[in-house]
């Protein structure tokens, strides 16, 4: 089991629960979509899972330990202002690998007994079409360039869980597409766990095989939507794609 | 801005003063010509490279002593939300005060020499280096923070890899805004228990020798020194913040 949440409970001070007695479990290589409304508690369990919020109670285990601070094998891609301003791409996607030198091995911030970081981050760079770019700053590429940007950050460190906040919902259709696919491309390539959070319900269908739909908060039993159709050759534009929408449209409006 | 269109804007400035000092006709107004001959005269056979030195050096002091303690004190501020909370009441007090009437009080405690004059630039650039880096701090996008913690960062990382950067354009900018301030003041602070400094050279020779060519050159160094130090910090902060100049 990759992650399992055991009687989750969490509350931001002074505010009724967002999560109670909550039961969650992935699997190694699955790919998760968070979907829900505004305000339900999907970027809150991501940042329960990355490390960077707490449960209140419960137990929280990734690949069997707990989490008291960002694990090193987990990537974190956020909406947007997750680069450096003052770097460059290729400054920005070694950005990991010199924060790891910086404390060494020690199993805290960087995993234990990993030899000596590769700082050759180019073929990366070239893999995701970046490499024509590695000395322009961030306000100077584009909202996708700038994704991939951070994409490229995450995976130089070699994670094996991946949690995204929304990363793809400020660029247009085209793009967003295009990001989408060299996602799940990454994903299978590289066998990672993939946990994204949306509130937009075609990319949930897109790019979850499993989506787990969060409501007004209290969250209590897990609300879970398999989608094994999506491994489908031509699903974008397949009948069960389009069941499926419809499927969770509904499914958010009762709720 | 061009180096050419600041050339040409200089000696439009030198046209200017030569036409004026036709007009005007008298000794308190001397030529450019004269000046800068005099000036040059001064800096290699007379006194004023010392008391240029002098000043220089004051300037320095003044200004490595405030970017080393206010920059970090300014990014604890900016960092911890407590302190900042107890702090900030009394710099917002403190900032607004114009230094430049404490120099009796700071002359009146310090004496002669080097210290007060040194003190005097430190309190004029130690808040706005502060302020600036502070308020530098506090406005870092959480997600940044958070991306970069992700990453395996830290407390000593995050203050090496991103609040340490990002202070930086705050301590240039601070300097850049406040250099020519620093120096307006370090002139009054001349005025008083010293002979050394362009201040002292140059109400010297305009209130006492009434050689007011001598007079004039001081006024020329005086205005270099501020202008020299607002290039430098000008051409640290292209080189060293270049990604605020990409386009």
């Amino acid at each position: 089991m990759m992650i399992t949440l055991q009687k989750l409970n969490f509350s931001y001070p002074n505010t009724s629960p967002v999560f109670q007695n909550f039961d969650w479990q992935v699997q190694r290589g699955e790919r998760w979509a968070l979907l829900g409304p505004s305000g339900c508690g999907k970027t809150t369990l991501l940042y329960i899972l990355a490390g960077l919020r707490f449960p209140t109670t419960g137990k929280l285990l990734i690949d069997g330990e707990k989490i008291t601070r960002p694990r090193p094998q987990s990537g974190l891609i956020l909406q947007e202002y997750g680069l450096l301003p003052w770097a460059t791409v290729r400054e920005n996607v070694e950005l990991g690998l010199r924060v790891r030198g910086f404390y060494g091995a020690d199993g805290i911030h960087a995993p234990r007994g990993e030899t000596p970081v590769n700082l050759d981050v180019l073929p990366l760079l070239k893999e995701l079409r970046l490499d024509a770019l590695t000395d322009k700053y961030p306000s100077q590429i584009s909202g996708g360039q700038r994704q991939r940007t951070a994409i490229a950050r995450t995976l130089i460190l070699n994670p094996d869980l991946l949690l995204m906040d929304e990363p793809f919902s400020s660029l247009d259709a085209l793009t967003r597409a295009d990001l989408q696919n060299l996602t799940l491309k990454l994903c299978n390539e590289k066998n990672l766990t993939l946990i994204m959070v949306t509130h937009a319900i075609e990319e949930a269908a897109i790019m979850g095989n499993k989506i787990l739909l969060l409501g007004n908060p209290p969250n209590i039993e897990p609300v879970i939507i398999n989608n094994p159709n999506v491994e489908k050759e031509g699903y974008r534009d397949s009948q069960a794609y389009t069941e499926l929408c419809q499927d969770l449209r509904q499914r958010m409006e009762k709720a | 801005m061009k180096k050419r269109d600041v050339f040409f804007a200089s000696i439009a400035i030198l046209f200017f003063w030569q036409i004026s000092a036709l007009i005007v006709d008298r000794n308190i107004l001397p030529s450019p010509i004269l000046v800068i001959e005099v000036f040059f005269k001064e800096l290699f056979n007379g006194k004023m490279l010392e008391h240029a030195a002098a000043s220089l050096w004051r300037v320095m002091a003044g200004m490595f002593l405030s970017v080393a303690l206010a920059a970090p004190v300014g990014l604890i501020l900016g960092q911890s939300k407590k302190l900042n909370r107890f702090f900030s009441p009394v710099i917002y007090l403190l900032y607004p005060i114009p230094k430049v009437v404490l120099v009796p009080i700071v002359l009146l405690f310090l004496g002669i020499g080097d210290l007060p004059k040194i003190v005097i630039i430190f309190m004029i650039l130690f808040f706005q280096i502060l302020v600036l880096v502070r308020d530098q701090a506090t406005a870092l996008p959480m997600e940044l923070i958070q991306s970069v913690q992700s990453l395996g960062a830290g407390r000593r990382a995050l203050f090496r890899f991103v609040y340490l950067p990002a202070s930086l354009p705050a301590i240039l900018t601070a300097l850049r805004q406040s250099v020519g301030t620093a120096v307006a003041v370090l002139y009054i602070a001349e005025l008083f228990a010293t002979q050394r400094g362009l201040g002292y050279y140059i109400y010297f020779n305009g209130s006492t020798l009434f050689d007011y060519p001598a007079m004039y050159a001081g006024v020329l160094a005086m205005s270099l020194l501020g202008l020299g130090l607002y290039f430098t910090v000008d051409w640290f902060e292209r080189r060293l913040c270049k990604w605020q100049f990409a386009e």
